[in-house]
């Protein structure tokens, strides 16, 4: 089953289209990135995925039911821009949250001990959110967006604002929620966090969805037949091989990288260059997420996109 | 529902276990009375330990006659003028009064000679007691018997009635009435006013702090409003109920402290001893005694029960009306200093209201102007609060509340769709055609 299916979800501004005609699908119990540069549309389908705003034309299906108020409780959502209030104490504030969210009192309380204690802060109950740091402040907002179990998570640019102990605290959560059977939507800007995490992708650019799919799939769709070697001496490179790029390391060794035509297999390559050079290591160049994104941009010739993503 | 509930509650006991509020529920109705009570002690000290002040008076016409009275003491003085001003001049007396040789038909040259400046007041006494005995002089000189001239002037107290539809008689007292509407419409106009910048105060709050992207996961924005409106409206009522009762309580402790010991009582009292056998001073007295019958027997013919419910039926309707309009402000801007040029357009038909209350309601509650203040949402709360004691027609009052709550469910709208918009903008240059674009955005 899907955690989500988003079909040609439309959002006009007065200004400006917000989403034209976009189309997801999230697989359950997956970690889903939502790629794009700022003012994509991110945000605005985040915020109809969470029922703030309507979409003009479209529909959602969470978990196979048309999105309806009631599924607020099944979602949790750590917006990008986030706080709690300053003078309330934490333990009230979580109480707060989670009854909005529709727990009861009793099943509040009982989730948010578990939760203080998951990160060992049970005595911060009584502090008011003013008191605290904001790496602590941000280890309530996280527990506040969890701590009523919801089946689908939303979490943009998660680890803004953590140090890197409690960006990595917060990312064995992510994961031990994704264990747990909860699907996760991360929208970042991070492509190690993309790279590291996620097991879907979609890139969102100028209101449109340009790239979707599961991880190694696009990975694999965009590998370019590309190879590193390091080597000793010299060699001419046959008609097959295109260089790309050769530079000089010690010891006399040269990394060189080198594109083979389409239909030549990785084996082949090995073979050829056994006979025209002295092979020290081998291994075939993968595409980064941030490579994919800059090449499909380029052939959109969106300059703006592919600054944005050299720049991350 | 139960969403809107939860609101509700968190505004409520937010506010209310606040040191801020505790202190200005309990300080104010003790800072009120308190103010009266010292007020009125000052007054009663001063008047009991005013003693008459000594004028000396040299009179070279040797027409007038002056009496000692409860604040002049009068000294003859026989002796040219110079010498009596060094002979006051020794003295600490109050002043000198010099009238020289005239006649009475051309008084001029009456001085008076003082160390310092002299209350207008007193210098007003003296010269209505010189004004008054050549009023006298001149009747003498038409040969107006003195017998007449006691009754020249006689004393004057307007009784009220009211003709109801009915031709029955109801008295009614118009001091009365202008001091409870007074009373009445800058209470409303406060509350309002202080009630609904808290509202805005809380919106921001919230924007500022960011949480409101968390909140309106979980409901939705026209609820958080809603729950934001009524948990502080459900503040004010409680701190308002509290500020009756204390004030009450405390006002009749004070008044009753203070009202056994007024001087006029003890006068009475001792003269009523001395004196009962006169029958002349046991009329004066019943007459005065019948004065403050009438005035509590006007008092309690004011409708007190229907103006109660009248003043928090307006109450909540104002604060429901403009207390939407606050909450739109709120979510349009990032700052309290931003509010201010959004804040100034919504206070200003309030603010018509409380001036219209003083030019207008106070003077001439039944005029056409007062109707129309009275009858508009915008500023009815205030006018008719203040219009209510002099009584209103029902098909007035019934008209004004119909378009009150017209009024607030149309700003309550309009106030939504502005704040569902508003709240999620951060950092936009707001201005009227903004908001007016956010009130017409879809979805």
């Amino acid at each position: 089953m899907n955690a989500l299916e988003a079909r040609n979800v439309t959002k006009q501004y007065a200004t400006h289209k917000a989403l034209d005609s976009v189309s997801i699908t999230i697989p359950e119990k997956t970690i889903y990135g939502l790629l794009g540069p700022n003012g994509a549309g991110k945000t605005t389908l985040i915020r109809i995925i969470n029922q703030i705003i309507n979409a003009e034309a479209g529909s959602i299906e969470i978990f196979g039911e048309p999105l309806q108020e009631k599924h607020v409780g099944i979602i949790g959502y750590l917006p990008e821009e986030r706080g709690l209030y300053k003078k309330m104490k934490v333990g009230d504030q979580l109480m707060y949250l989670a009854q909005l969210k529709g727990l009861s009192r009793k099943d509040a309380l009982a989730r948010i001990k578990v939760w203080l204690e998951k990160f060992e802060i049970k005595d911060w109950w009584n502090k008011k959110v003013e008191d605290l740091s904001k790496g602590m402040a941000q280890k309530v907002q996280f527990i506040s967006t969890v701590m009523h179990e919801p089946r689908l998570i939303i979490l943009d640019e998660p680890f803004s604002g953590f140090d890197p102990v409690n960006a990595q605290l917060i990312t064995e959560k992510i994961l031990e929620l994704k264990e747990n059977g909860s699907t996760i939507i991360f929208s970042t800007h991070r492509m190690e966090t993309v790279e590291s995490l996620c097991d879907h992708i979609a890139l969102i650019n100028k209101s449109k969805k340009i790239l979707e799919g599961p991880k190694k799939q696009v990975k694999a769709q965009y590998k370019s037949n590309t190879f590193i070697v390091e080597h000793k001496g010299s060699f001419t490179l046959p008609n097959r091989y295109e260089l790309v790029g050769q530079n000089v390391l010690e010891d006399e060794l040269i990394s060189t990288t080198i594109r083979a035509h389409d239909g030549i297999k990785g084996n082949e390559v090995i073979r050829d260059l056994i006979d025209l050079t002295e092979v020290h290591s081998f291994q075939e160049k993968l595409p980064t997420m941030a490579d994919i994104f800059i090449s499909l941009v380029k052939g959109e010739g969106d300059e703006a996109l592919k600054k944005h993503l050299l720049e991350v | 529902m139960n969403k809107v509930w939860l609101i509700i509650q968190r505004e409520f006991l937010n506010r209310v276990q606040k040191k801020s509020f505790l202190i200005a529920t309990i300080l104010v109705p003790l800072i009120i009375p308190a103010i009266i009570g010292g007020l009125v002690y000052v007054a009663i000290k001063e008047s009991e330990s005013a003693k008459a002040e000594t004028v000396h008076v040299l009179d070279e016409s040797k027409l007038f006659k002056f009496e000692n009275n409860k604040k002049f003491n009068f000294v003859a003085v026989d002796m040219p003028l110079e010498q009596a001003k060094k002979a006051y001049n020794e003295t600490k007396d109050l002043a000198l009064l010099y009238v020289p040789a005239i006649d009475i038909n051309k008084p001029d040259g009456i001085a008076i000679y003082t160390k310092e400046n002299p209350s207008i007041e007193k210098v007003g006494e003296l010269e209505s007691i010189l004004a008054g005995q050549i009023h006298d002089f001149k009747l003498k000189e038409y040969n107006i018997d003195e017998a007449i001239l006691k009754t020249l002037r006689p004393k004057v107290n307007l009784k009220q009635f009211n003709l109801t539809d009915k031709g029955e008689e109801k008295s009614s007292s118009s001091g009365l009435l202008y001091g409870l509407g007074f009373a009445l419409g800058i209470l409303i106009y406060m509350f309002v006013l202080i009630y609904g910048i808290q509202i805005m105060q809380g919106v921001i709050d919230e924007k500022t702090s960011k949480i409101v992207e968390v909140i309106v996961s979980s409901v939705k924005p026209f609820q958080l409003m809603l729950g934001k409106i009524l948990g502080i409206a459900s503040v004010g009522l409680l701190q308002f109920i509290i500020w009756i009762v204390l004030i009450t309580v405390l006002s009749s402790v004070t008044m009753g402290y203070f009202g056994a010991k007024m001087p006029q009582q003890q006068a009475m009292e001792q003269m009523n001893k001395s004196f009962s056998s006169n029958p002349e001073v046991k009329e004066a007295m019943n007459q005065q005694n019948g004065k403050v019958g009438e005035f509590l027997a006007n008092a309690s013919e004011i409708p007190f029960a229907k103006i109660a419910f009248v003043f928090v039926f307006y109450f909540l309707g104002g604060y429901l009306l403009y207390g939407a309009l606050f909450a739109a402000v709120g979510s349009a801007v990032d700052s309290q200093q931003e509010a201010q040029q959004f804040q100034f357009p919504v206070t200003i038909p309030l603010l018509i209201g409380y001036l219209g209350l003083f030019m207008f309601i106070l003077r001439d509650p039944h005029g056409p102007i007062s109707f129309w203040l009275s009858v508009i949402p915008f500023t009815s709360p205030v006018a008719m609060v203040g219009r209510i004691a002099f009584g209103v027609p029902d098909w007035q009052l019934a008209l004004s509340m119909v378009l009150l709550i017209g009024g607030f469910l149309l700003t309550t709208w309009i106030a939504g769709r502005i704040y569902r918009v508003g709240i999620l903008m951060t950092g936009t240059k707001v201005s009227y055609k903004v908001l007016a674009k956010w009130f017409m955005q879809k979805g």
